[in-house]
This record gives C-alpha cells, structure tokens and sequence, in this order.
C-alpha cells in the first residue's frame, strides 16, 4: 500500500452547472409566475362551471356547486316558457335540456359559437399556413442567394409592423369593401396572413441562415436540383424553426381581435369578437362567456403541446442544442 | 474516371474582386491520378476545388472534364463527386440514407436493389457496414469521415474531390485512414484531387503534390521531386519534420554558393555532426521523440534543428563541427539557384 493515500474526492460541481440553492430559488420563482399567470385562466375555468348567479354573486364564491349551465347556454339558444307550458313537454331530453327547463325555459335551436369557432380554427390554421410557406421560400430567399438592396427588403418587411393595427384598420376597411373582401374567411386569412408573413420571413431566416449551405450543396453535386435539394435537405433541417414560427403565427391569428372586430360581423366573425357577445337574461351570461374562453383555449393548448419541444428550442432561437 | 484541366483559373471575392482566392491556376490531372494540393488555410484549396465542382463560377480560366468544357454547366451536370471538409453528412438520415442519397437523385434513376448493393458494397469498403441503420449524428469522427468518404465512392465520377476530409480527426485515425484511403482509389483506379494543409497526408497519398500560395500554384511534381527539388524557399519550408533550416550564406565560409546566393536551405540530410572540441558549433538541447531526437544546435547566433538517432552520444553544451552537404540554395527573390 502506498503511503500517500489521499485520493481527492471531487466534490465541486462544474463551473457552469448552477449551484442547488439557485436552482431551488429558480425553481420557486418559476412556480410563483406560472401561478400569478394562471390564476385568470383558472378563474375563467371556475366561472365556465359556476351557475349564472353563482357567477355574479358577491363576494365570489370559491366552494360551489359545479353547473354545466355555462356550456349548454353557449351553444344554445333559448327562449323564456310559462311553468304549464314546460311542464306539459315530454321528459327532458339529455342534461342541457333539464338544465334550461330548471330556469322556466326551453332550447330554440343551436348558437352561433360553433360556426365562429370553426371560422377561427380555418381561418388561423389556414394563415398559419401561408404565412409559414411563404415565410420559408422568402426566408431561404434572402438567406441563400443574393438579393438585390436585400437590407432594406428585409426591414421593409419588418416595418409592416411596426404600425398599430388600428392605424391601418380604416384604409383596410374600405379597401375591403371595395374588394368584396368584408367578412368574409378569405379576406380575414390574406390580412393575417400579410401581418404574419414578416415575423415568418425573420424568424426563418435566422434558422435557414443557420443550415450550412453545404447540404445542400453536396445535394446539388450528387445530381439534385435546388429545389429538390431544398426539399430533401433543408426543410427537414428547418422542423424547428418552422414549429416554433407556425406556433408564434397561429398565436397571433388565434387571439386576433381588432381586425377581427372591425371587418367581420357576420358570417366571416371569429370566437373573439363573438364570445364577449354572449347574452343571457339581463345581461351578460358570464358562465357561457367563460365557457366559450375555455373552449377557445383548448386548440392553442394543444398545439403548443403537441410541439413544446420544437417550441423551446425555437424560442431560444436554436441556442439550445438537442 | 477521366482526365481533368483547369487552364488560368481566377477567382476573386469580395467588393471589386478585391481578395483573389484563386489566382491563375493551370493543372492537368490524368486519369487515375491522385494528385494533391498542398497549402495552409486561405491559400485556396477549397476554393479551387468548388470553381471544379461548379459551386463558384471563374472570373477567367476555363474547367474541363474528360475533354469537354465545364463552363455554365450545373454542379449536377459535371459528374464529380464532392467531399466537404465540414458538414459532410446529413443529420436527419441514417447512415444507409446518406450513402444511398446520391444513388436515389432524380439525375441518377437506380433501381432501389441496385441501390441497396451498392450502399452496402461501398459501407464494407469504408467499414462502416456494421453501423447502417444508426443516425448520423451517432458516430464518432473517424466513422462520420468515412461515411463521408463512402458517400463520395458509391458514385462512379469522373473525378472525386475532396477537402481536407480527414483534418478533424486525431493522428492515429488520420494515419489509418490515409492508407485506406490510397488503397481504395488504387483498387478504383480513380482520378482524385485532394486538398490539405497536411505535408504527410501529400507525401504518402499523392502521385503528384501541388504547392499552393496565396491562390498560386507555385510548383507541382513526384512527392519526392518537391521535397528534393523545391522551386523556391516557400515550397522548401512547406514540407519536411523538422522544419528546414534557413541560414544566411557566409555564415559558413566553404559552402560552395553559387553566385546571388543570399539564404542556405539545410534539411537534417544535408547537415553532417561530430562531436569535436572547438567545433564550430554548440549542443543546446536536446528533444527526446523516442525513436528519434530533435537536437537543436547554436551555430553563432544562428539555431538549427536537426534529427539524430537516439543513440548519438551527444549532451546539452557539447562542442560539435557542423558542415553541409549539398545543401539548397536561394537567391534574393526566394527562387532557388542550383
Ligand atoms: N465566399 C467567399 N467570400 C469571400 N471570401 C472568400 C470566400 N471563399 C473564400 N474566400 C477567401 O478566399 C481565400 C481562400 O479561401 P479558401 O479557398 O477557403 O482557402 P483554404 O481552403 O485553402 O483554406 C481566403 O482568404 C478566404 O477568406
Ligand atoms: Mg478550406
């Protein structure tokens, strides 16, 4: 045995690994937020299931009787009954109907919030779309080959949107008009589309910059065209940086409501200019409106779900690898 | 396989051409020949290699292969293989897929078994077969090269082109791979240009060395002529371990200079040493190498590095004479005078 017996046991942790103390105080923090930002979607939840005068009852009532008022009132129509009247139906058919008759009243026929949410899902998902498409093509544009002043294209590009959107609303408005444009899907797709297309154009540039060109490249040598190349090469390279801008653009078209509220009323509205319209007797059916907000959540949530981890990766904008 | 011409190649980058990257290049390469450029980063190696493969267009010269003319013809049209010095694979393809990738380009047209039998004869070749199916991201350096290497081999082009494919990997492999490397195109009988900043990978691969400089081909020949032979200082000092000594003339009075000799070339074969009590010059020290020592020498003022065998018996402050023989010499302009 050799005397000189001192192995040194490494303790220290790495430089770069945080200590354990920081990384306790940094996971409270992050707990403490996501708590504060989501105490409102969680109210909004807990009124989606409270019964109209629970909703309104002061002060608010935390214990309560869970109600399935505010769905049945979102996607229904009712119309107000004499108790005779009511009485003299046939036995409720399913729980929506029991629900309305309880309040002296009878369901007319189904609302308008299921045709405004598929408006929505058409209209975000399908400028999603073409926001992201042209934003790729424009992107590997600028990124690869030599574009005349490309500076000053790519900062016009960005400049559509430094304006507020109501600064522009008005001229859209009548240009709409003259166009033909007014409420309808299409029209609401081509302007997100327009608003999209510059964040699109940005953030896919920074990606595909990222890409060496010497994929496609050697793609090129070995007898591919450059958009076969770009196909086989770059796309399937660029996954990330196209969830994470697909995402930011569907949030954005997802949550519209200005352009939403002043260029559809009818059959082109989306959910959000229509779910703060919900109105029971006497006034807002805040259940139903809640009800509806939840509903709207849900497409977002599980997107964002389906692609959280492209999602981080593109929100650090590729500085975390793997 | 076919013969390659590159006649006064130019070109330049930057805002009115204002760094030449390539400057002039003449260099025929025959059929079946492996000829190597040799050069330190920014001479132009890449560069030259992709003004052939088509990835750059020449300011002036013309490229042909096999005869024919390459001017305004596509990379896909010019039927070279290309092997990158970075980015050599494709990160969302296994390492089947990326052998098999420029076998299944629309230009090609294989037959997915034809495909299949030449992935796998090329992988046995570049002995990665026993790693077809994993993602290229998982394979170390040396298997990632030779899947670059295979890559290039399951095309039967007129020319491989190959940019310094093995300057990530460490000696050992890099040694391994060489010799791989000069077997398979011998077998192939394939025409190969390979670019290096790397004086062993060029002497124990090359038919011919070319030395490149600053965009110039300065001299091209047998390795052995270009060790032996050098056209001009630069050229010298580009290949040999260690480095060759560069002596001012006179500072050895009965060196037989020719006229206009400024600078001595002194490679360890043209230096002779005995140990000698008032010898010329000094032992300052010695390097142990193992099967070789570098013994560095103060002759004046003057360093010299030089090889001996372990077994000299010489000591750090030792006296020895130290004379030349048929050492190289330079005139003013760097060119050698013979
Ligand atoms: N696309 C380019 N744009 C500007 N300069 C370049 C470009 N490619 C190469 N160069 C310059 O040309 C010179 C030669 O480059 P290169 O051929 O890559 O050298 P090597 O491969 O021998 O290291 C370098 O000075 C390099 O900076
Ligand atoms: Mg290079």
């Amino acid at each position: 045995m050799s005397p000189a017996k001192t192995t040194t046991v490494n303790t220290a942790h790495s430089v770069v690994e945080p200590s354990a103390r920081s990384k306790r105080i940094a996971g409270t923090l992050v707990i403490v937020y996501a708590l504060v930002t989501m105490l409102p979607l969680a109210w909004i939840f807990l009124t989606s299931i409270k019964s109209p005068p629970d909703s309104i009852s002061y002060p608010p009532k935390i214990l309560f009787t869970p109600s399935i008022e505010g769905y049945c009132n979102l996607f229904t129509t009712r119309t107000r009954q004499t108790p005779e009247y009511i009485a003299s139906l046939p036995a409720p058919d399913g729980v929506c109907d029991a629900v309305t008759r309880q309040r002296n009243m009878v369901i007319a026929g189904p609302s308008n919030f299921l045709p405004r949410f598929t408006n929505s899902l058409i209209i975000a998902f399908g400028s999603t779309f073409l926001a992201v498409g042209l934003g790729t093509l424009a992107a590997y544009g600028f990124s690869r080959f030599k574009v005349p002043m490309a500076d000053d294209l790519l900062f016009f590009i960005l400049s559509t949107r430094m304006m507020p959107p109501i600064a522009v609303a008005i001229p859209i408005y009548l240009m709409y008009r003259q166009l033909g444009l007014s409420d309808t899907a299409l029209g609401m797709m081509l302007l997100y589309t327009a608003v999209n297309v510059s964040l699109a154009v940005w953030l896919l540039k920074g990606f595909i910059d990222e890409i060496p060109r010497e994929y496609e490249e050697a793609a090129m040598i070995d007898g591919y065209s450059r958009l076969q190349a770009f196909r086989k090469v770059v796309l399937p390279q660029a996954t990330t940086g196209i969830a994470a801008t697909a995402i930011f653009c569907l949030i954005f078209a997802w949550n519209e409501y200005a352009f939403a509220s002043l260029l559809t009323s009818g059959s082109a509205q989306t959910a959000p200019p229509f779910i703060p319209t919900i109105i029971g007797e006497g006034g807002q059916d805040w259940p139903a409106v809640a009800a509806g907000t939840t509903i709207f959540l849900v497409p977002i949530l599980v997107f964002t779900i389906l692609l959280r981890k492209q999602l981080l990766r593109g929100i650090t904008f590729g500085a975390v690898r793997k | 396989m076919a013969d390659v011409t590159l006649k006064g190649i130019t070109k330049s980058f930057g805002k009115g051409g204002a760094k030449r990257a390539v400057d002039g290049i003449d260099l025929a390469i025959a059929d079946g020949e492996f000829v190597v450029l040799l050069g330190p980063t920014g001479a132009g190696k890449t560069t030259t290699l992709r003004l052939i493969a088509g990835l750059e267009t020449p300011d002036a010269g013309t490229v042909s292969i096999g005869g024919r003319p390459m001017a305004d013809l596509a990379p896909a049209s010019r039927d070279v293989a290309f092997v990158f010095q970075q980015y050599s694979l494709y990160p969302h393809l296994t390492v089947y897929e990326n052998l098999a990738f420029p076998l299944r380009s629309p230009a090609r047209r294989m037959e997915a078994a034809a495909i299949d039998a030449r992935v796998r004869e090329v992988a046995k070749m570049v002995r990665i077969d026993h790693k077809l199916e994993n993602r290229s991201t998982r394979l170390s350096g040396g298997e990632m090269q030779r899947v670059a290497i295979g890559r290039a081999l399951v095309r039967r082009p007129s020319i491989y082109l190959m940019d310094e494919p093995l300057s990530s990997l460490d000696a050992k492999l890099r040694g391994e791979l060489r010799l791989e490397l000069k077997r398979i195109q011998k077998d192939l009988g394939a025409t190969l240009l390979y670019v290096t900043h790397d004086q062993i990978e060029a002497m124990t691969m090359a038919d011919r060395i070319g030395i490149l400089a600053e965009g110039r081909l300065v001299q091209i020949g047998t390795p052995r002529e270009i060790y032996a032979d050098p056209a001009n200082l630069h050229v010298a000092a580009r290949l040999g371990q260690p480095h060759i000594n560069l002596l001012p003339v006179g500072l050895l009075p009965d060196v037989p200079a020719p006229p206009g000799t400024t600078t001595i070339g002194a490679r360890t074969e043209h230096i002779a040493l005995a140990r000698e009590e008032g010898g010329n010059a000094r032992v300052d020290w010695i390097e142990h190498l193992g099967d070789q020592n570098h013994l560095h020498i103060k002759l004046g003022e003057q360093k010299l590095v030089t090889l001996a065998d372990p077994d000299v018996a010489v000591s750090p402050g030792d006296r020895i004479s130290l004379s030349l023989r048929n050492p190289l010499y330079f005139g003013q302009d760097g060119q050698r005078l013979v």
